[in-house]
Order: structure tokens, then sequence, then C-alpha cells
């Protein structure tokens, strides 16, 4: 059942020059775990912000196509209404942490919500739960390491329980083990409790493990959309100069040289377990 | 930056800490009124030793002093000045006092003053001071706007620190140069300070607006302010310093030092 | 060039950052520093162009105590570029920032202008030279303040955290840039946490982990060794976990490169192919 349709999206920022997305058409079927992906300026971070309402009602501009999300048209509902929806885990985890503890950062969406205070108690104590985060209640922002912070703003907007997950970039500003648990902490959040993830990121390498979906966009177009193994695996990913895994980046240069593996890895797991079975035979 | 030192609130647990700050802000209101209705030493040496016991219950001595520390030159400089003033036109100086004590009892009004504040501020956390303009009924926007800025300040200080290394590892010398020279120093220094908040605003701004700002007319809220019995207690002890120092001011002839000394 | 001896360094905070790091990095070097955030790494490089100072050992730029010179007479030396452009950006034009640190050195304006226009040259922005910084994309606005740092021309650069939100082609021309950089005669130091960044650079590299160096030496022999990994925390590259888990097949594991990765692989299906 698809949770987000969109049909010739085209969006220009305004005084922007050029388009920043042209006629992106695409379907995502609920409790998919997405990734787009695509060189710096290609347009996802513009697309992630269309998908929440933050365009066109925050950043107004030229809007045109159709874009339906969680049966909602975006262009007719107000963000906050969009917000309990779907939700944006943006880059810096600084800047989403407003609040002196993080028990009232994550309060602070059900608040605006006007939710009763006993289900923001429940609420907030669940959230802190699920994304392993209980003892970091009463801190304050600034103390916790930017692994912890972004945690806490998952936190923050799992809170409000969306159906669909955004995350743009989140793990940008944190070390490779610290992107692992982030990573660890989504895939959570879609296997266990179903929610719709999309993912964008550059570190393949560390999070293709966990997709089922994968769409790349150049240019403000969509180029390729599919499997993780497909998208992967072709010749255009790596022309337009996205970093594919390098567990898949093995396995087409041995291709080059005609050797075969019985599959297309994307984590060195699967590339270790296609290599033995073909060196062993 | 230690005088800041003595206003900035600690994760401290005491008796004081949890009163409420309507009601601690009301303390300081009665403070400042007792403070300004006398000129004497005597009523102001009491009120100047009359919150230590707080101090000590709350466990904020050494801030505290710190405080009074800052707020030592300012004060010194009124003493100074009002005893020159006091000795210049002996007229200015109320009822005959003579000009030292006089100056002595604005030293300790101006330390008066600048400990109550200082109480308030090290024993009320920004949280719950923003609770209580909440349930003052102050728009939800300003409260906002208060605990943002403060939970950004040291963001803002670490900030400010980085620019500094980044311009000074590009060769910037802050400390040379005359007068004129050393205030454009600071030109790389404030800009990208300024233009790097407003883009934090507007990231902070996207974030809320995901998380359903305005959504709805009234917000809930996590925690609420209650008074109890402690809150009470105090409150009353307040009145009740007031009304004293109204009718010690109106009705009690207070005696000055020229006085109290034999002739 | 730079030798660090037996320093120690602890924050006004308290946080001891740095116990007793030691470390010679000789002139026209390429050195990678490596580590989980909060190892000390950035405390160690900002030692070198004196924006700390040790609180016990010493720190020798050039033969020169660092603490015997100023910080403008050591930046003139060691050119330090930080994670966040924007923390320098500040100019009403590239050509007026490039200009900033060649004007506090006191070059002469003939100089400048040669070195603004070399710089920009060298980093692709000529277009931009009256463009204002804040007008530009995130990754032009780091190819000004490389530039702004490279114009002055330092004997050391170090870079810290360059490949933070780069796309995989950006960190590509990233990295064939340090490396000309350093054939021409440049020491490198970069500060980084992006393991296949360091893989594909091979340098030599500096692993530090709560303060300490934990290893110092080639690339390969230190990201391929499961021990170090563990210590300072850090996930090898995808290439090195592959072959981890061919080890029972004789195959080699200090592999890190994809491109040495097929050729080992394909010799040794030739190998077995022979056999048969």
């Amino acid at each position: 059942m698809a949770i987000i349709e969109t049909k010739g999206l085209t969006y220009t920022y305004p005084g922007g020059t050029k388009t920043s997305i042209r006629d992106v058409s695409l379907t995502i079927e609920r409790g998919e775990f997405v990734i787009l992906t695509g060189p710096s300026g290609c347009g996802k971070t513009t697309l992630c912000r269309c998908f929440n309402g933050l365009i066109p009602h925050f950043y107004v501009g030229q809007l045109d196509g159709e874009l339906s999300v969680a049966g909602l048209k975006v262009t007719e509902h107000p963000i906050y209404e969009m917000a309990q929806r779907v939700g944006l885990v943006f880059q810096n985890p600084e800047n989403q942490l407003f609040a002196l503890s993080v028990e009232k950062d994550v309060a602070f969406g059900l608040e605006n919500l006007g939710v009763p205070r006993d289900d923001i108690r429940k609420r907030v104590d669940w959230a802190l739960q699920t994304t392993g985060i209980e003892e970091l209640r009463e801190r304050a922002p600034h103390e916790l390491s930017g692994g912890q912070q972004q945690r806490v703003a998952i936190a923050c907007v799992l809170a409000m329980q969306p159906g669909i997950m955004i995350f743009d970039e989140p793990t940008s500003f944190l070390d490779p083990l610290g992107a692992k648990k982030i990573f660890e902490v989504i895939n959570e959040l879609n296997k266990k409790l179903g929610v719709t993830v999309i993912l964008v990121e550059h570190r393949l390498d560390l999070a293709s493990r966990y997709a089922d979906h994968v769409i790349i966009m150049d240019n403000g177009k969509i180029v390729l959309n599919g499997k993780p193994k497909e998208v992967f695996n072709s010749e255009t990913a790596r022309l337009i100069g996205v970093g594919i895994p390098k567990a898949t980046r093995l396995c087409q240069m041995l291709q080059e040289n005609g050797v075969r593996l019985g599959g297309v890895p994307t984590s060195s797991d699967e590339a270790t377990q296609l290599l033995r079975e073909v060196l062993k035979a | 930056m230690s005088v800041f030192e003595g206003f900035r609130f600690r994760h401290v647990s005491s008796p004081i800490h949890r009163l409420d700050p309507r009601v601690k802000f009301f303390y300081v209101l009665v403070m400042f009124i007792a403070a300004v209705m006398f000129y004497e030493l005597l009523p102001l040496i009491i009120l100047f030793i009359l919150p230590i016991p707080f101090v000590l219950a709350a466990g904020v001595q050494r801030q505290w002093l710190r405080s009074l520390r800052g707020a030592l030159f300012l004060a010194s400089f009124l003493f100074v000045f009002n005893l020159v003033f006091g000795y210049l036109s002996p007229g200015a100086v109320p009822w005959g006092m003579w000009p030292l004590e006089y100056a002595s009892a604005m030293f300790l009004r101006f330390l008066v003053l600048v400990e109550s504040f200082s109480i308030f501020f090290l024993t009320t956390s920004p949280d719950h001071l923003s609770l209580a303009l909440e349930q003052s009924h102050v728009p939800y926007e300003f409260t906002f706007a208060f605990t943002t800025a403060v939970r950004f300040v040291p963001v803002l200080a670490e900030e400010a620190q980085t620019i500094m290394d980044a311009q000074k590892a590009r060769g910037l010398e802050l400390e040379k140069g005359n007068f004129l020279k050393r205030v454009r120093n600071y030109i790389p220094i404030l800009i990208p300070l300024i233009v790097n908040a407003i883009r934090r605003s507007l990231e902070l701004a996207e974030a809320m607006e995901s998380r359903a700002w305005g959504a709805a007319k009234k917000r809930t809220n996590l925690y609420v302010l209650k008074m109890g019995r402690g809150d009470l207690v105090f409150l009353i002890t307040s009145i009740m310093l007031l009304t004293s120092a109204i009718y010690v001011r109106y009705f009690v002839s207070l005696p000055t030092i020229a006085m109290l000394l034999p002739k | 060039m730079i030798e660090v001896r037996d320093v120690y360094f602890t924050y006004p905070t308290g946080v001891e950052a740095l116990k007793g790091v030691s470390l010679s990095i000789r002139n026209g070097e390429f050195v990678a520093i490596m580590g989980q955030n909060g190892a000390g790494k950035t405390t160690l490089v900002k030692q070198f162009n004196g924006l700390l100072k040790p609180t016990k050992g010493a720190v020798l730029v050039d033969g020169v105590n660092t603490r015997d010179i100023s910080i403008a007479q050591l930046a003139r030396k060691v050119g330090f570029v930080f994670q966040n452009p924007d923390h320098q950006l500040f100019s009403e034009t590239v050509e007026e920032e490039v200009a900033f640190a060649l004007r506090n050195f006191g070059f002469r304006q003939a100089t400048i202008e040669r070195r603004i226009t070399w710089a920009l040259n060298l980093l692709g922005l000529t277009e931009y030279r009256k463009t204002s910084p804040f007008m530009l994309s995130g990754g032009e606005r780091k190819r000004v303040a490389l530039a702004s740092v490279l114009a002055w021309n330092p004997k050391v650069v170090i870079l810290d955290e360059p490949t933070i939100g780069q796309d995989y082609q950006q960190k590509e021309t990233l990295r064939q840039f340090i490396v000309q950089l350093n054939a021409q005669g440049k020491t490198v130091v970069i500060v980084t946490h992006d393991v296949e960044f360091v893989a594909e650079c091979n340098p030599r590299l500096v692993l530090m982990a709560q303060g300490q160096i934990v290893a110092d030496g080639d690339t390969k022999r230190i990201l391929t060794n499961p021990d170090v990994a563990l210590r300072a925390s850090i996930v090898p590259p995808q290439i090195t976990q592959i072959f981890h888990g061919l080890a029972d097949l004789g195959l080699p594991t200090d592999v890190i490169d994809v491109s040495e990765a097929k050729k080992i692989l394909i010799e040794y299906f030739e190998e077995e192919r022979g056999k048969r």
C-alpha cells in the first residue's frame, strides 16, 4: 500500500535560478526502508522537505505536480498536521534540541499538539526506551555527545508516533561507530515498529544492508529507483559518482575479469559469503 | 567570567532550589523594596545578613560570594562617590548622618540588591523560570525564546572561541594595534558569529515546524508548578518581612551610628 | 618538522585530553591522525600551530618551541583548515577572504594579488573572485577556506575532518588534491575518522585512543590489525572485513584497497584454475 506517491513533482526555491527537483515521480510502500542518495546538490534534501510540508508552507516558491503523503495532499495541509504523520530528523543534532533537558525536548512535539499531561509522560517514557536513552532523561543537550544528541532528536520525533520517518544525513557529524548505532536504532524502528523509513545518506557502506528500496537522484531528477542490489550494481550509479558499497564494487571488478559471484553483495558479510562459495567450488 | 558564575544555575537539589520561582521572585521584590526604603546602616546590615541562612541551605555559598566579589567594584565606586559627595555638600546627607555611615549604607544597599538577584538565579533553573513565566500567562513565544536563548549560550560561547581560533590561525592578532585597530580586529569574529547564528535559527525553525509548532491553540505541559507548603511558608515570611519593613520605616525611629556612639 | 615530546594537555574544564603523546613528523610527510570522537586528535593538532600549548612536555615546530613564539608566527608556517568553513568566512568577496591572511602576515600588495590569483586558480574558484562567499554552496565555501590557507604557502597544511558532509565524488577530488599537495613538497596532516578515505590515501597513520597514540606507521598494517582496531574503536574498511572472513582459505589478511583485493582474488582464481 503506497504511503507516499508523487507525480511530476517540480520545485524551485524562491529566488532560485534553477529547479531543485524536476519531474519527480515515485512510490513508496508502507513499511519500506528506503535509501535516498545521490551527489551533493541533487535535490534529495529538497525532496525530503516536500514530504513533510516544509515545502511549500515554510519555503514558499513554486511547487508543481502531485504529492500525497499518508493519504494527505501536502499542499492542502499545514505543517503541524503533516508532522503527526511524517517526522523529519535533520543533519545537525545540535540545532534540533531547544529545551534544557532531554525529557522536555522529547515532550516538545506532544506539548505543541495539546496532548494531555499523562499521555505525554507515557509517550515520552516509551520514546526514550525505544531509542535506548532512558539514562539521559535529565541531561542537558549541551552535555551530550553528537551521537547521543541525534538519538534524542530521533526520540523527539518518535514521540509523535508518525507512520513515516525521514532522516536527512543524520550521521554526517558522527564517527563510524556513532553512525552504526544510529542506523541500528533506525532499523529497529523500521523492522520492529513498522515505521516507513526514508534515509538520506552518503555512507552506503554502513547503511545499505538495511534497505529494501534505493532511489538515486542526480541534478534534480530520479535516475535510479529499485532494489538495492540492482541499483548499486548498475553502471549508471558508478558513473554519476555515487559511493556504492565497496563490496559491490569488488564484485563488479571481478565480473569485468570474468569471475562471477552467485549474487550482488552490498555488505561485507554478504561478500565474504559469496566469495567463499565461489572460492571453495 | 567569574562574576557570571555568581548567577549561573547549578543542578543541585535543596529546599531553596525546590521553591516555586514565583515565590522566590516575590522575595527578591520584597528585598528590593526594603533595601530602597532605608538609608540607615542598621537595617541594611540586617537585610544583608538575612539571606545568608538561605544561601547556606541552598549550598551555593561559593558562587554567591563570587557574585558579591563582582559587585564589589561598582559598590566601592558608589561608596567613594557618596563619601565625597557627603563631605562636599553636607546638607544632602539625610538626618545629619556621618557621610561615612551614609556611604557605607549605600554600599551595602547595592550589595543587598545584587545578592538577592544572585540567590534567585543561582537557585532557579532556567526551566523552572520559563515554566513560571508560562504559568504567569506570558505568551509562549517569549518563554520559548528565553529558554532557547539560555540553552544556546554555552554553544555560542564555544563557537565564538572556535571562530577566534580559526582567525588566529590565519594570522589575526587581536591584541595588536591602537584602540581603533583593535576594535576592527573583532569584525572577523563577529561576522561569522552572527551569520552562523542566523543559519542556526533557520535550522531551529525547520525543526520546530516539523514538530508541530502552532498545532494547538492551548499548549499542554509536561511539568506543572504547584505551590507546596514550603512555598506558602516562604511567601508568608516574605510578606511579614515587607510589612515589618514598612512598619519600621514609618513608626520606628532608627538610630544612626552617630547617635549610638557616646557623646 | 614537527616534534611532540611527551605532551600532556588538560583543558581548563579539567578534561585530560592528551596523556603523554610523542610524535615526530618529518618535512614532506603525509600523515593521517585517526580515532574516535574524543580521542584527542584535534587537541593534538591544535598544538602544532600554537592554539593550544602543552600543560606538560613540549612541541617544537621547525626547531622552535611553540611556547617561545606567537600563534601568528607559527601560523605562518603551519596552515590550519578548520572543519567548518563558516567559522572563518566573513569578507565581502572571495578575493578579500583570501587576502585576509596575506595582509595579516604583511605581504606586499603586488604579492597578494599574485597569490590570490594562484590560489583561486588552484581550487577552481577563479570565476567567483568577486562573489560573496556567503552566496556559494557548502562545497565551494570549503574550497574558499582551503584557498585562503594555501595562499600564504605554509610549509605544513593541517586539514581537520575535511570529508564531513562530502559526497563520494567530492572526496575523490579532495583526495587527489591532497596527494598532489604532498607531492609538491608540503607536509600534510589530516585529522579524520573516515576509514575508507584513509584506506584510499594510504598515508602514514597515527591512531589515537583516549588521549594516547595507540599505533603509528603503515596504514595497511594498522587497519588490518584486529586488536588495534578494537583498542581504538574503529571500524575497519569494508575490504578488510571481507578478507578477514576469508582468512581460513589462505588469502592474505592485510588488504585495504579494492584494486588490490581484485588483483589478489583474480590471481587466486587463476591458480585454482591452473591446479585443476
